[in-house]
């Protein structure tokens, strides 16, 4: 019994301890992701483009001379974790605004609650379009999902020169639907077929039943608007069924594990992404820089990249903002123009999205080979 | 037909992975009549001691004949210690309780090896290494025969032909025969149960883990959650051949994996899962001892 009361007591000084360190001048901004789970590099990448951009921010004085604190919450890449997590940040943690997610399936789950608690979302890469839509403090820094549609769509028509596409979608993602229903759209709209278009499951390992069916309707290109380790591995069994077929995928390909499940077979095939290291920009260069300085000679993925500038933005709104409020903020968010990012130019429109291209990136070993930039 | 014999193959191949892990439940329950639900984890722990025995032996780089040889003893060992201290420790202080009791153990353990392997291993996915090379081994009618599929009906053939030796033409065979029969008959004539039921959870893992492998070899991705689908899967399988019977284990594996590849065809994959479960729903209805089983009298 005394013991009980001995780690009671101390569990309550703990807490009156934490609460008198919580002072006035740290400036909270919470951060969700998928530091685990099926899409983890996701997470993690992101993460580490945050971090490096609140460190610098920090190591330059702050934000209004107050330091910045990241609050990391990992939501092992899962639907439900999400709003306990985002629920967590914003009532326990107090966090002024919040940085997330990569997957739009969570973004969604973490939109309304932000929406609701008056704390401004800005999701790095979430692309499909209902995200923003779920209320006036959600915004992103990324382009959306028609968007991506279009640019595989006239990629495969204009660079490729191909007629025949098939499409192989996850079903019941919110990411991989949108895609695809643009891209047929705009491939259609631009005098292509598609000949096919099929699904598989989520958690599916094994995709040579639809593959095969895929391959007797003889494609040019096939469309896989999935994340990485399912295209990796459909790749991989295209290859083993001898169905030689050009892919085409969206940023959800953007990992570095791509290759390492894919093989050879990921070789050669394209993606649309949001920025390429290929470029000679000197604010892109001097990103790969710092970043391969600080993360042992990683190189960074786009969604590291969009993960620097979602958190870059949020910091400077935070800065032009009269008082650290969390609609104030939101405002000074909403305005965002011509700012000079690592993967673009970005203004905020009414839709409270990003502007900007997107680049077509070829997949060789680690690397990604620059193709060509497609304007919006 | 070029593409329903591709059909065939990647159905056969899938099927004999069911049928592997289906003997494991098929076994347990012959013997103890009970469901061994954490069979499922066992072969989940199988991929990650394949993976982590090729990765800290550095087979990974040195894909052959030999390294997958090594991998398979090493994980098959570890699946049976797995499986021996899942009965000794879960299974046997309960032998004498009621069989809802044990049961419900069998889920608690399967829930807790989940996210134990969580915790220890990561919940992201892990790219199992390259253990053989995949080749076209050559074409028949057009259809493209990888050493992947023919490695996998191999393996599997094999095991289950030294399991058809095991219980029918050994010692050990005919004391788990008995057991099954009748246990407490079988340990008056002097055959020591325990040591029966434990080699049965020795034969069923390392069956499991030789499961693992050859997923693993196929498809790459390995993960903690890996075991829930594919045991559920196999215990269709194992009902659906007649749950207790090796042969009923193996056919009812086959069958469902042809099936299933066909409704993805045929169909659509989003009728998949639920044509495996149809299938169960369909056996239990009109023949609730599965193809091969028989229907015992319950004597009291």
């Amino acid at each position: 019994m005394k013991k009980l009361l001995i780690i009671n007591l101390i569990i309550a000084a703990a807490f009156i301890f934490t609460s008198c360190t919580k002072k006035e001048d740290v400036i909270l901004i919470g951060e969700y992701g998928s530091l685990t789970g099926d899409d983890a590099t996701f997470g993690i990448s992101t993460n580490k483009g945050i971090k490096m951009a609140f460190d610098e921010i920090n190591a330059k004085g702050g934000i209004k001379g107050k330091k910045v604190k990241l609050i990391t919450e990992d939501n092992q890449g899962k639907n439900e974790e999400t709003a306990k997590v985002v629920n967590r940040l914003i009532t326990q943690e107090k966090i002024v605004a919040l940085i997330g997610e990569v997957a739009s399936s969570r973004s969604l789950i973490a939109a309304p609650i932000a929406q609701k608690n008056g704390i401004p979302m800005v999701s790095p890469s979430s692309t499909n379009p209902e995200v923003t839509q779920k209320g006036d403090n959600i915004f992103r820094v990324c382009f959306i999902d028609p968007f991506q549609g279009l640019v595989m769509a006239k990629f495969a028509i204009e660079n490729l020169k191909v007629k025949k596409a098939a499409i192989f979608r996850k079903n019941g993602d919110a990411y991989s639907e949108g895609l695809a229903n643009v891209f047929a759209a705009e491939f259609k709209k631009m005098g292509g077929e598609i000949v096919i278009d099929i699904q598989y499951q989520p958690k599916d390992i094994d995709f040579k039943a639809q593959l095969a069916e895929i391959k007797a309707k003889k494609p040019d290109v096939i469309f896989v608007p999935g994340y990485y380790s399912d295209a990796g591995n459909i790749a991989k069994q295209a290859k083993q069924i001898e169905l030689k077929a050009t892919l085409l995928g969206g940023d959800g390909w953007d990992s570095p594990k791509l290759h390492e499940i894919g093989g050879d077979a990921i070789n050669g095939q394209y993606f649309s992404n949001h920025y390429t290291t290929e470029s000679t920009d000197p604010v892109v260069v001097d990103f790969i820089k710092r970043f391969k300085a600080r993360y042992n000679d990683e190189v960074p993925d786009g969604l590291a990249a969009l993960g620097y500038d979602a958190a870059k933005i949020v910091a400077e709104a935070i800065e032009r903002a009269a008082e650290v409020k969390p609609n104030l903020i939101r405002d000074e968010i909403a305005k965002t123009k011509d700012f000079v990012g690592v993967t673009g130019k970005i203004s905020m429109n009414a839709e409270r999205n990003a502007v900007k291209s997107a680049v077509v990136v070829q997949v060789d070993n680690e690397k990604r080979k620059y193709v060509t930039t497609i304007n919006p | 037909m070029e593409e329903l014999l591709q059909h065939l193959i990647n159905g056969l191949s899938l099927g004999s992975i069911y049928a592997l892990i289906a003997l494991g439940y098929t076994m347990v329950y012959g013997i103890l009549q009970m469901i061994n639900f954490a069979h499922s984890e066992v072969y989940m722990m199988g991929a990650f001691f394949a993976y982590y025995s090729a990765k800290y032996l550095n087979l990974s780089s040195s894909p052959g004949f030999t390294s997958l040889a090594i991998v398979l003893v090493t994980t098959m060992v570890l699946c049976s210690l797995l499986g021996l201290a899942i009965e000794k420790f879960a299974y046997r202080p309960l032998r004498k309780a009621p069989k809802l009791n044990v049961l419900i153990t069998a889920i608690g353990v399967s829930l807790f090896l989940q996210y134990f392997a969580q915790l220890v291993f990561g919940a992201d996915p892990k790219v199992f290494p390259t253990l053989i090379e995949d080749q076209t081994l050559f074409s028949v009618a057009g259809a493209p025969i990888k050493s992947f599929d023919v490695t996998i009906l191999i393996v599997s053939l094999l095991s289950m032909g030294i399991l058809h030796f095991l219980v029918y033409h050994t010692k050990l065979g005919k004391a788990m025969r008995a057991v099954s029969h009748n246990a407490s008959v079988a340990s008056i004539l002097g055959i020591n149960v325990s040591r029966v039921v434990a080699y049965t959870f020795i034969i069923g893992s390392s069956l499991a883990g030789i499961g693992a492998i050859l997923v693993g070899i196929k498809y790459q991705k390995i993960e903690p959650m890996m075991g829930t689908m594919i045991g559920l899967k196999a215990f269709v399988a194992a009902v659906l051949g007649g749950i207790g019977s090796i042969a009923g284990a193996v056919t009812g594996g086959l069958i469902l994996g042809v099936s299933e590849i066909l409704v993805v065809v045929y169909g659509s994959s989003q009728y998949r899962d639920a044509l495996a479960f149809l299938i169960l729903i369909f056996i239990l209805l009109v023949k609730p001892a599965g193809m091969f089983g028989k229907n015992r009298i319950e004597k009291v």
